[in-house]
């Protein structure tokens, strides 16, 4: 065992990688529950924009259209799940669970004859300031594109949701559906738009561990990431700045027991492996104290009656 | 607003047939009728929530067909609801920038807030959260929603029934103001005492039908009340009768809410004796469903709070209490007195099972179970096609017989009814009310919560009124005046009266 | 415009019909789809669905049906039960894969032993692990407020680690060579879940799903405990008002979900797996949802439904085999028939209505 080979600055470094799928997965799952759905099917979502994403960057040889077709992906996905529950009015436990178990299916189909190809790589930008600070430059650059887009990204929900009023908008409906309808304002359609911009974010979250954390195509290889999504965004307690938290606590932890294991502790590697599950639960009990941070609505199907 | 021949049909009901009726600025119109007259449905084709199938409306002279609530709102229509349209976990000023179409930047708009809410005489902060607000506040935001607009069309869904007496009369000063400044009001409500207080027209509705106008102040109340229910009906008897013992006692009972948004329950003290109704008044959300769910154990409380025959309860679960004589009706019909997708006949058994013996070690006597359902229909007049019917199914008055008729049958010793005649049609609830006076009669003790004022006055023998979990004295209610039991209910709650000039 | 408008009450007809519906809708998507992949749709449903039952090699898969929906049923019986309740147990695979290390850590504990009692034991062992996996979800449920369905579905990747830790390490087969895996239990006769007749496929899972269905259908429609379960899910206030105990229920219905799928795993390793490997596992507890679901909840539904399930899975196999069927085709198809029923499922509560342009 040596955990001298085990350096602070690399394993923040990996951190960032490791924490980004779950940062773009559970900011978009945030919105999709601040406008009062709940979306079960997260990891199907990512699952299917890991392979389209793979598909496309593979045959087009550029990441970026890699990227954008995992979102394309993704969002098509959530849009089979808004019908179910938004027009058909389905119980969107069971719909979502669906999702999951479809874009399993849907991915694994697709990705038939891309097992062992490598896919091109993401350009990695140097950012000239950061680079050269002490310590931390390591940390904070030389990181390819997508790790800061998920940053601003959270940065954005946070802003719009907190000073727009298309963020207002989505707040009020996610609050009290009825309340929101009697004003005028259109439940559905917010909620449809939503739950497809939560697909979109999956889709890239699950991207960026086919094209850029793995980087290749396995079936399953999101390995409940998504499920992780949406226990942080119950961490968060529904709040853009704390899933950033959260995302970096889960990243840490999986970066910590894979460093462990290169390490060669003498613990056995299935042991380790379990930890980023386990810490989840950990923290999903520690939260679960102050859920009356959820939005009202959340889970209740909405039908106009009137 | 000229409205003509509006026509709407819902499957089954015809909600409004060629209805027409004008109102000018100015004037403060009343529209009456029973529930499910078809009011509601009416306004909300006003307000654009509904499109009419037929029939047109004219606003300021020109024709008016508002595809949705922001087109209305544009053209001066504004709307208080009677299940008020707030979002709890927002701040007033979010709030009113939601009913807004265009809103201010939130730093304008709660000043905005402030000056509207001097001239009106309705304090308000903008920057506290709704859902902690009493009724009365919460009615205000609604009400302050609405000016910000500048409305010339200001439609009051039963804008009363959450008030006190007092707040009545500051919420009536500040829509004079209103009227004085021409705008028009139309004013929705069942009752008949405010209306001729503060209507200069009166439109009645009846099953969707206008069945003629009046002016409010020189035509009498009973005249209106035939008006809308097409019939006289009876006025429960009462019969003198001796109280018995202390049943029932709550001894300084206090309790946090279950809910984020609930009232605690704070040192609540009372004895209730065989044979006595007493009444407990408030406007709703000040302890009432907290109070019901002690009594029925939904929510367990310090042991020796509730005593019930000498006995310490407070920690007993639901079926204990009613083993013991101790029946609830809590004032949500679906989903919390019955379940909706459920049959009669299970719904008999949801609180028979233990007094009726429904049960043999667990295992469910279905057949015992629907002929109690059977006898609740039958002996209560509920008016459904048979037991499998789904709860959901049935009018609100008969669901209502249903729930009150289950419980009486069920022979209580004592028997807590919360709200028991809300939103229901007029025979349904003189049934109910008789039921009850029947059953004090014979020796059971109850204690009736209602919103409805009237009510309390002409059943319970004592009162008391809820005012933020807190209960005042129990007084005789014959030696009661309303201002008096305004006065128990909490006054005007700070409100002012409005000091605008006009 | 189409409207949607609520019925007075469901509508018992269509919640019978709807999973027939959906079935059929998703043989007919599910055709275009394998049709896409350069497959003759007709040929690749009949094979899905003809046959395992019909075909020139039936009696070869026919045991292979009961002993597929065996576990599936077993499984989701005990889920319907919860998802009545509004109790999300989603990590039966968890419970599937401890119940059955439990089975198999008694059975290799005691081996060589002969003994009658040995099976018993396991089955009592297995029935165990999966209650006291499923334990983990209910007790943080009921102490903390913590959600149920992401605790039981991460105990579903734990469960997938220690089983890989069990069969390289303390039940690898001493034997065996260095080879992951344990000792085959079909081997060790007091162990062996055997077929009980020769060629019927149908082993003590067999039973015991059998079993299971008529206890879950006398405890739903004849007993306070199963209306109360209904209750809960239906009008969770309603239900606190009659006097039910949230948490107790919580407790009962994912012990029984854990309880059951335990033994389904305990069964098949046993039995038609025989060992504990990585490989162990091939997604049953994930399955069954679709199984619980597509029976309506319903006990008699859903052993109709698991056995249509495991034809799938047969049916599937055999494309796989003769037609070069992908084996992710058949998930799809499986996931597709979920989606179909949800969506038929509106018409039971739902009437659509033709009118004219509305709002609202």
């Amino acid at each position: 065992m040596d955990l001298s080979s085990i350096k602070p600055a690399l394993l923040l470094a990996s951190l960032m990688i490791a924490a980004t799928p779950v940062i773009y997965a559970a900011i978009g799952e945030l919105v999709v529950e601040r406008a009062g759905v709940l979306n079960l099917g997260v990891e199907g979502m990512m699952i299917t924009g890991a392979i389209c994403g793979f598909i496309a960057a593979v045959n087009t040889d550029s990441p970026m259209l890699g990227f954008m077709a995992a979102a394309v992906g993704g969002a098509l996905l959530s849009l089979l799940f808004a019908l179910l529950t938004q027009y058909a009015l389905a119980n969107q436990v069971a719909s979502g669970l669906a999702l999951t178990l479809f874009g399993l299916g849907v991915s694994s189909l697709l990705g038939q004859g891309y097992v062992g190809i490598k896919p091109p790589s993401t350009p990695k930008l140097d950012i000239p300031v950061l680079s050269d600070l002490p310590g931390i430059g390591t940390v904070l650059s030389a990181h390819d594109i997508m790790i800061y887009l998920g940053l601003l990204l959270v940065a954005a929900v946070w802003a719009v949701l907190k000073y727009t009023r298309i963020g207002l908008i989505l707040r009020a409906v996610g609050e009290n559906h009825d309340a929101a309808h009697a004003l005028g304002y259109k439940v559905v359609r917010v909620r449809v738009l939503a739950i497809m911009f939560g697909g979109a974010c999956a889709g890239l979250g699950g991207a960026y561990i086919s094209l850029v954390r793995v980087p290749q195509w396995t079936e399953g290889m999101t390995a409940g990431v998504g499920w992780i999504a949406l226990a942080l965004v119950v961490f968060a307690s529904w709040r853009a700045g704390r899933v950033l938290l959260g995302a970096w606590l889960f990243g840490g932890v999986t970066v910590l027991q894979l460093n462990l294991q290169a390490a060669g502790v003498a613990i056995p590697v299935e042991y380790l492996s379990m930890s980023p599950y386990l810490i989840t639960i950990v923290v999903l009990v520690i939260m679960s104290s102050d859920k009356n941070k959820a939005p009202a609505s959340l889970g209740k199907i909405f039908h106009a009656s009137s | 607003m000229a409205i003509s021949n509006l026509t709407k049909t819902y499957p089954g009901v015809v909600a409004n047939d060629s209805v027409s009726m004008e109102l000018r600025a100015g004037e403060v119109h009343a529209l009456l009728g029973e529930n499910g007259a078809g009011k509601s449905t009416l306004v909300k084709m006003i307000y654009g929530l509904v499109k009419p199938d037929s029939g047109s409306m004219k606003f300021q002279g020109q024709s008016f067909t508002p595809a949705n609530p922001h087109t209305a709102r544009q053209a001066g229509v504004a709307m208080v609801f009677q299940h008020f349209s707030l979002f709890d976990a927002m701040s007033v000023a979010e709030n009113i920038a939601l009913g807004m179409e265009n809103p201010p930047p939130m730093r304008d708009l709660s000043d905005q807030i402030k000056a509207v809410s001097e001239t009106y005489g309705l304090p308000l902060q903008p920057d506290h959260i709704v859902g902690d607000l009493s009724a009365g506040e919460r009615q205000r935001v609604e009400i302050i929603r609405c000016l910000l607009q500048d409305p010339k069309l200001l439609i009051m869904d039963e804008p009363t029934s959450v008030l006190t007496p007092q707040e009545v009369g500051v919420l009536f000063e500040t829509l004079r103001k209103l009227t004085a400044q021409g705008v028009g009001i139309l004013y929705i409500s069942h009752k008949l005492d405010e209306i001729r207080e503060l209507c200069q027209h009166a439109t009645v509705l009846r099953r969707g039908q206008n069945v003629g106008s009046c002016v409010p102040s020189e035509t009498s109340a009973r005249e209106m009340a035939e008006m809308m229910v097409g019939s006289s009906f009876q006025t429960p008897e009462r019969s003198r009768h001796a109280l018995g013992d202390v049943v029932l006692k709550i001894d300084k009972l206090s309790a946090p809410s279950p809910n984020e948004f609930g009232t605690p329950l704070r040192e609540i003290s009372l004895e209730l004796h065989a044979g006595e109704i007493l009444g407990i008044g408030g406007v709703a959300g000040n302890g009432q469903d907290e109070l019901l769910a002690a009594l029925s154990g939904e929510m367990r409380t310090v042991a020796d709070a509730v005593v019930f025959e000498g006995e310490v309860i407070g920690r007993l679960a639901p079926a204990a209490r009613r083993k013991m004589g101790l029946l609830t009706a809590p004032e949500e019909r679906l989903g919390h007195a019955a379940a909706p997708d459920m049959s009669l006949t299970e719904n008999a058994l949801l609180t028979g099972a233990e007094r009726e013996n429904l049960t043999s070690r667990g295992f469910l006597k279905w057949g015992a179970a629907q002929k109690f359902a059977q006898s609740v229909i039958e002996s209560f007049d509920v008016r459904t096609p048979g037991t499998e019917t789904a709860a959901r199914a049935l009018s609100g008055g008969n669901l209502q017989k249903f729930v009150i008729g289950r419980e009486v049958l069920q022979r209580p010793k004592v028997l807590v009814v919360n709200q028991p005649t809300w939103g229901v049609d007029a025979a349904a609830a003189a049934a109910i009310r008789q039921a009850l006076l029947d059953l004090a009669t014979e020796g059971v003790a109850i204690l009736c919560i209602s919103q409805d004022l009237d009510e309390l006055i002409e059943i319970s023998d004592h009162f008391a009124a809820l005012n933020e979990g807190r209960l005042s004295d129990i007084r005789e209610t014959e030696s009661l005046n309303m201002e008096q039991i305004g006065l128990m209910m909490g006054g005007a709650h700070g409100m002012e009266v409005a000091h605008v000039e006009a | 415009m189409l409207r949607l408008e609520k019925r007075a009450q469901p509508s018992k007809q269509w919640a019978a019909l709807a999973p027939v519906l959906a079935v059929l809708i998703t043989m007919v998507v599910g055709g275009g789809l394998f049709a896409l992949l350069g497959k003759n749709p007709f040929e690749v449903i009949r094979t899905i669905f003809w046959d395992p039952l019909f075909g020139e090699f039936a009696f070869y898969y026919r045991p292979q049906l009961l002993i597929k929906a065996g576990p599936l049923i077993l499984i989701a019986i005990g889920l319907s039960l919860g998802f009545r309740a509004g109790i999300w147990n989603i990590g039966a695979e968890g419970q599937y894969i401890i119940g059955a290390l439990c089975g198999a850590g008694v059975a290799l504990t005691f081996y060589p032993l002969d003994a009658w009692f040995l099976f018993p034991m396991m089955i009592l062992a297995g029935a165990l692990g999966g209650w006291a996996w499923a334990m983990i979800p209910a007790l943080l449920k009921v102490r903390f407020g913590t959600n149920e369905i992401l605790v039981s579905l991460m105990l579903v990747y734990v469960a997938e680690k220690l089983l890989a830790a069990m069969a390289l390490g303390p039940m690898r087969n001493p034997e065996g060579h260095g080879f992951p895996g344990s000792r085959n239990l079909q081997q060790y006769e007091s162990a062996h879940n055997a077929e009980l007749f020769t060629g019927s496929g149908l082993h003590w899972g067999g039973i015991t799903a059998l079993l299971a269905v008529i206890c879950a259908y006398i405890l739903l429609n004849r007993h306070i405990l199963g209306f109360n379960i209904r209750l809960l899910g239906q009008a969770p206030r309603a239900a606190r008002f009659a006097g039910v105990n949230p948490n107790r229920l919580t407790v009962f219905c994912l012990g029984i979900s854990g309880a059951l799928a335990g033994l389904a795993g305990m069964y098949e390793i046993s039995g038609p797996s025989g060992q504990v490997s990585i490989d162990f596992n091939v997604g049953y507890g994930f399955t069954a949802i679709i199984v619980a679901f597509l029976g309506r909840l319903h006990p008699v539904g859903i052993l109709l439904a698991g056995l249509l399930m495991a034809l799938t899975y047969i049916g599937g196999e055999i494309a796989q085999s003769n037609m070069n069927l992908p084996a992710a085709a058949i998930q799809m198809f499986q996931g597709m028939m979920l989606f179909f029923l949800l969506a038929v499922d509106l018409m039971a509560n739902y009437r659509l209505r033709l009118t004219r342009a509305e709002v609202s």
